[in-house]
């Protein structure tokens, strides 16, 4: 198809100094992305210089069908990996004609917290592991995976190579290179546990952004699935049985933690969490008790404990940070479908601002 | 899928000076190749300047799951050749948190005969002849052999042309470019006895250097057959019959045996290694006695034999060395499955270090 893919990949800078912005929000379900473009007359980086724009919420389950407009705020650009040039990715929240934010925009809230003076002092940083599935697209069954069976047993599949061991890594490398170009603050990918299973990191990203930047590195992920014909999934347990679930760990710090005497307030933050563990799992994403069972490398969801280098916890510190007396830690419980604007901000929130 | 080999190969020097560290280490096994990514600030050359990093060595078998952090200490950079740009594969070896080399890692040791101030005055070097397998992905049979049916027998496959004799090229050139580009000594590449089977050969490497090449050449090999949809085996002996075994015959030579004289010291050489047979044989690869029977091209397993010229003994000592009255010889024992840490620091320490 090279006639095809010369126009899709035209430099328009040549002839033309518009640019096409792809406004991108999240729908009904709440993990369901979207988005649709428009031309500007010229390049953009600023988002409040960026229109409001509006959309048909009763197409996406989030508007009735006599008073369906729902309207986009620009939030936050990145550079557009698939048409290059200057053309951008504008992640948005979603808000009633009113300006009130609809049910399913938890971004609104997130900000709110995020720019409390309190949580603004310690400066909140997030690294958020992703974990993720890569499914046949006609069957629903993991790529690699043979239809009406299973591959061996797990064991050579983490960070494994070799095509009996590594299935989808032309995805996986494009969508590094692609958040790279994007401008998101990309860190590290790595092959999981069960076969067609990977993971990228973002961060450290400082308190709204991190929520931004796993969104927009999730669309871009989604749109690279939808080119190489495979289907992706942040079910947070995809295949029952003796196969690892999909998490979203969240690693944590203020700078109080990561200051002298950090490892005290890690502690302390950690005891909190602990006294809002209920709270918190019903926040960390739809199916968790599915995955939080207490094998595979997880905490039951029934209980909260913390450990040094302990994979078997809800909480992980590193033994870096322990050996330091400073650091950050691992939050383990929420699920790959978690939405990153509830979790940053409900983390930051409790630790910060909650006292018990 | 252009669009996705685009993104692929998206060069991002223009858009950021971030670049991709793939590190990359031993699993579990003493064979299983791991390596996961990580994103660093800008390029580095010099392995002493990158980050140590840890995995979860639960998930290879390394450690347990209360207590699964595992340390990678960099050892050696080369280039990346498949994110190209400044992205840098790293060899690395792997220790406990309290900077204990694990059981697994051989690197370790072979440093330390290495850095043997008698060793490293002889400048030991080696030239690693890599024979390995390609196997066709869902039925683990050789590739371009007739399932559930054999190939004609050995005779026009060794260096051979065509599409009834050459089977698998593609991969093997890939390879051969892709390791040049990344700063590997590989000094030449053919196609060997039995269809399906290749090798290719790395040196003179002098010391350490010569396991760290072979070894990111087999992740090199297998990253490339990944890519092409097939199996890649170290299997010694993959097929039982008159079918040829795989091996790593290790070329070798000190400054000794390179100066004027030094057919006397390879001799003595050859000596020591004799009085240690079997404690080399032990240490020369799993499944060996499968491979060494005294048939196709190599010694039997028990006895310890060597000549000029001679495919059939254990050690073979080349006709330009005899004349030249100094030069090197090949160890023809290791299988193709070996620890290239661990014969080449053996070979060192007995030829050099032990005095019987």
């Amino acid at each position: 198809m090279a006639l095809l893919s010369d126009l899709v990949n035209l430099n328009l800078s040549d002839t033309t100094e518009k640019v096409i912005a792809e406004y991108i929000w999240i729908g009904g379900s709440g993990t369901d992305l979207r988005s649709k473009a428009r031309t500007l007359p010229g390049p953009v980086s600023d988002p409040s210089k960026l229109p409001k724009w509006n959309y048909d919420g009763s197409s996406t389950g989030q508007a009735p069908g006599e008073d369906s407009e729902v309207i986009l705020y620009p939030q936050a650009i990145f550079k557009d990996p698939f048409r290059r040039g200057n053309n951008i990715l504008v992640i948005c929240d979603t808000y009633t004609p009113a300006g009130v934010p609809i049910p399913t925009n938890k971004r609104h809230n997130a900000a709110e917290i995020f720019s409390h003076p309190e949580v603004v002092a310690e400066v909140p940083w997030y690294g958020i592991e992703q974990e993720y599935t890569l499914l046949q697209k006609d069957v629903k069954w993991p790529l690699g995976w043979p239809v009406g069976g299973f591959p061996g047993p797990q064991g050579p599949y983490y960070c494994g190579i070799g095509a009996d061991k590594a299935w989808g890594r032309d995805i996986v490398d494009a969508h590094y290179k692609a958040c790279l170009y994007a401008g998101i603050n990309i860190s590290g990918i790595n092959g999981e546990v069960m076969p067609g299973q990977w993971e990228f990191q973002v961060g450290p990203s400082v308190g709204i952004s991190a929520g931004d930047e796993v969104w927009v590195a999730r669309y871009i992920l989604e749109r690279i699935t939808e080119i190489a014909g495979v289907v992706l999934s942040l079910d947070p347990k995809p295949i029952q049985g003796d196969w690892n679930g999909a998490g979203a760990h969240t690693n944590y710090s203020t700078k109080s933690m990561r200051g002298n005497g950090g490892y005290e307030i890690i502690k302390k933050a950690i005891d909190k969490l602990g006294l809002r563990h209920k709270e918190h799992i019903a926040a960390y994403g739809e199916g968790n008790e599915r995955r939080l069972t207490g094998r595979h490398e997880t905490a039951d969801i029934n209980t909260f404990l913390w450990g040094v280098a302990n994979r078997g916890a809800s909480i992980r510190v590193g033994r870096d940070t322990e050996k330091e007396g400073k650091g950050y830690f691992e939050d383990r419980r929420p699920a790959s479908n978690m939405d990153p604007y509830v979790v940053t901000s409900m983390i930051a929130e409790t630790t910060i601002l909650w006292k018990p």
